[in-house]
């Protein structure tokens, strides 16, 4: 079965029920059982809902792994995730990643004796020289937020092999729809499905995917355990809004893919991220290890107060955190998605005061380059 | 501004307070008053309620229309419509129309003394023979429901306007974002919301909208008095599935010309009826009046005997009523949707047992066409 169907009918309604096209929402906590000893298959939701299966086994499917599994929040899967580590173990992550991943690193994991060295991942012996004795596993994000920056996932993989660590990827920007790392030799994939998964800008929402069934085990031991899950109305909206991903993302796409090449000629801006564009570093690994360049372009004003007054300009696209939807949203890496990250760690990595992130939804690319246009011009006016 | 543009921000600006870029969900069947003969614009939610209220708005917007009115189902809408007809009024339908609209008029609304006439609309001459009788009201599917014929929407139009009677198209099978009924001078359009506008078969709602403000207020007191609104849990669902409608129709309507046409080459089917084929009767007509031809399908197979296993043995396609939604429907009219129309009736029309009526959805057009292949 194709992909593009696989979307429309994975994680169905199961056979056996009344034939209802979506699956229900098992709105219960907890289920009657038969027998005190030999629990049926439901006990309690935290432990498993039949809505939630359903979510599960769709992610599962589509990016080829043996298990899936949802969570309250995208972070909330990343902290499940790292919970697979112990005291005293070593991560290397990519350098250029998402600032709550790169908080809970430095702030939350530390406490519990797991530390992570930040590497350019772009760079393959870099990372390689970054492998200690105690090093278990390797967390990357390709393209990464908000910089773009490609990743080597099957170099990454092979790498991860040798050293026998876990190989973990933020897959939120291309979703299973253009890049499915599995295929690559990852172990986990990880969304933030309040992305471009749920697409609506409607569900908060994280999902992991283990490659083989050993890990996913040890993953819904820590999903249980833990108890980080997702309710059955956010499964029930996020698989709703998954049945259209491919739709969706390949308009956001194209439309995106117009407005890079139009920013980049664009007087008032200074430098266009966008995997699609000639000049990208990394663009023809990207176009072999995934089907399209996405849709979040990021791009510098000429100075921090070009961009203030770039972003108190426009009126179409929104101004606010979070991207996937379908409406256009523009952020502001240094106060939002990387405001967790030091201001001098940003800067390091490229993340400046004049750096906008924006996130294409389905509008059409003529009106949005109406409404960019006037203000980009409105930022260069004295 | 592009209605797809609209369509992707609708309810994303309602918030002021918050900022929410989705539509809060006004879960509420009452409002405070801020004093006596005071009120924020909402008393009752039958009356009004701000989620039913942003679905109302949209598709007014896109449609052209200047009011918007949501139902509890696209038959409530009907229902809605029909009363703003009278004892001894007559309506001039489309014959080969949805059974339940048929039901309605034969089962409700005749007794009630209203008679309706129904004719080949895509037969311009025979609705102005219908019309010159003495009408109230032009009720027309264009494409029909389920054999898509295409009637000429402007020359209805003129005609409804020239005999005074109300033009009403039921706009379900095409949406706004292909077909505008108002503009050809249809007074009133009507939708079952549960299939393109909410599109994923979860949702069951109707919607309305009027061109003017007279017949807006008449059909606005109608649900405000009869109260067959549309609830804010479902409001909010169809918002949520009109931000998607235009990539989803698109796609469906390029996996239907792929299907129609492996389908018209087919032995086992003797005809195949979909407007984006050039050589259907309606092909050229839908071009001037719309933009695409729509996700539907329906086909006659030349043996009807093998209806049974071909509905037992699709995989892909699921054997279901609605239609407009993500995943790909088959059903068979006689038995189902068109089930209350006079079996004379529907034999004289062609929606014969050997007819089967396919709504495309997001599926790849590869893998429906081997479904297809594999039960014919």
């Amino acid at each position: 079965m194709d992909l593009t169907t696989l979307l429309v009918h994975s994680g169905a309604a199961p056979e056996d029920g009344f034939g209802d096209l979506t699956p229900p929402i098992h709105q219960s906590s907890t289920y009657a059982q038969d027998h005190p000893q030999g629990l049926g298959p439901y006990e309690y939701s935290r432990s498993g809902n039949p809505t939630r299966e359903a979510v599960e086994s769709a992610i599962a499917s589509l990016e080829g792994g043996a298990r899936g599994l949802a969570f309250a929040s995208g972070m909330a899967a990343i902290s499940s995730t790292l919970l697979l580590f112990s005291p005293g173990d070593h991560l290397i992550a990519s350098r250029d990643l998402y600032g709550g991943a790169y908080r809970v690193l430095t702030t939350l994991f530390t406490k519990w004796g797991l530390e992570t060295t930040f590497v350019d991942t772009s760079d393959v012996d870099a990372v390689r020289r970054a492998v200690t004795p105690h090093t278990r596993a390797l967390y990357v994000e390709s393209p990464s937020n908000p910089l773009l920056r490609i990743t080597d996932l099957a170099a990454m993989a092979e790498l991860a092999k040798a050293h026998e660590l876990v190989s973990i990827i933020d897959n939120t920007f291309m979703t299973p729809f253009l890049q499915r790392p599995i295929a690559l030799g990852f172990d986990i994939v990880l969304h933030s499905a309040t992305k471009f998964l749920g697409g609506h800008s409607d569900v908060l929402a994280g999902l992991a995917v283990a490659a083989d069934a050993d890990t996913g085990r040890r993953l819904k031991d820590v999903q249980n355990a833990f108890g980080a899950v997702l309710g059955p109305q956010d499964c029930w909206l996020l698989l709703r809004g998954m049945r259209t991903l491919g739709v969706r993302l390949t308009a956001e796409q194209a439309t995106a893919a117009v407005l890079a090449g139009w920013l980049a000629e664009r007087p008032e801006v200074s430098r266009v991220y966008y995997p699609g564009l000639p000049h990208h570093p990394g663009r023809a690994l990207h176009a072999r290890q995934a089907d399209g360049a996405g849709a979040v372009v990021s791009f510098t004003l000429q100075s921090t107060a070009a961009a203030q007054t770039f972003m108190q300009s426009i009126t179409l696209p929104k101004l606010a955190v979070s991207l996937g939807g379908v409406e256009s949203i523009l952020s502001y890496p240094a106060t939002m998605s990387h405001a967790a990250m030091p201001p001098a760690e940003r800067e390091a990595r490229g993340i400046t005061d004049a750096l906008v992130r924006l996130s294409v939804g389905l509008e059409s690319a003529h009106d949005l380059m109406e409404d960019l246009g006037q203000a980009l011009e409105k930022s260069v006016a004295v | 501004m592009h209605p797809e543009s609209y369509l992707a921000q609708c309810g994303s600006r309602w918030d002021s307070r918050t900022g929410a870029l989705s539509m809060p969900i006004y879960q509420n069947a009452t409002f405070r008053h801020p004093g006596l003969g005071q009120s924020t614009g909402y008393d009752y939610s039958r009356s009004g309620n701000p989620t039913r209220t942003v679905l109302e708005e949209t598709i007014a917007a896109i449609d052209g229309g200047c009011r918007g009115l949501a139902f509890a189902s696209g038959m409530a809408a009907l229902d809605c419509l029909a009363r703003l007809f009278r004892p001894d009024d007559t309506v001039v339908v489309t014959e080969d129309l949805y059974g339940g609209t048929y039901r309605l008029f034969e089962r409700v609304y005749r007794p009630m003394g209203i008679t309706a006439v129904y004719v080949d609309t895509s037969d311009t001459p025979a609705v102005e023979t219908a019309l010159s009788q003495g009408a109230k009201a032009l009720l027309v599917e264009s494409p029909t429901n389920p054999l898509l014929k295409v009637a000429d929407l402007r020359s209805l139009g003129h005609l409804a306007r020239a005999y005074g009677a109300l033009f009403v198209v039921d706009n379900t099978f095409m949406t706004p974002l292909l077909q505008r009924p108002l503009s050809f001078g249809a007074d009133i359009t009507v939708y079952s919301a549960t299939k393109y506008l909410s599109g994923h078969n979860d949702v069951v709602g109707g919607l309305l909208v009027a061109r003017e403000s007279g017949n807006a207020e008449e059909l606005a007191f109608h649900q405000n008095a009869v109260g067959a609104v549309l609830g804010p849990q479902d409001c909010w669902l169809t918002i949520r599935g009109l931000k998607t409608l235009g990539v989803r129709l698109r796609r469906q309507q390029a996996s239907a010309l792929h299907v129609a046409t492996f389908l018209a080459g087919h032995p086992g089917v003797r005809r195949v009826h979909f407007p984006g084929l050039p050589d259907h009767p309606g092909h050229d007509r839908q071009r001037l009046q719309a933009t695409g031809f729509g996700a539907m399908i329906s086909f006659e197979v030349a043996d009807a005997a093998k209806i049974p296993d071909i509905l037992a043995g699709v995989r892909l396609f699921l054997f279901a009523e609605s239609l407009g939604g993500v995943e790909s429907l088959i059903t068979l009219p006689a038995v189902q949707t068109h089930a209350d129309i006079a079996p004379e009736v529907r034999e004289r029309l062609g929606v014969t047992d050997a007819l089967l009526r396919l709504s495309i959805g997001l599926e790849d057009p590869d893998d429906l066409v081997a479904d297809l292949d594999a039960v014919l």
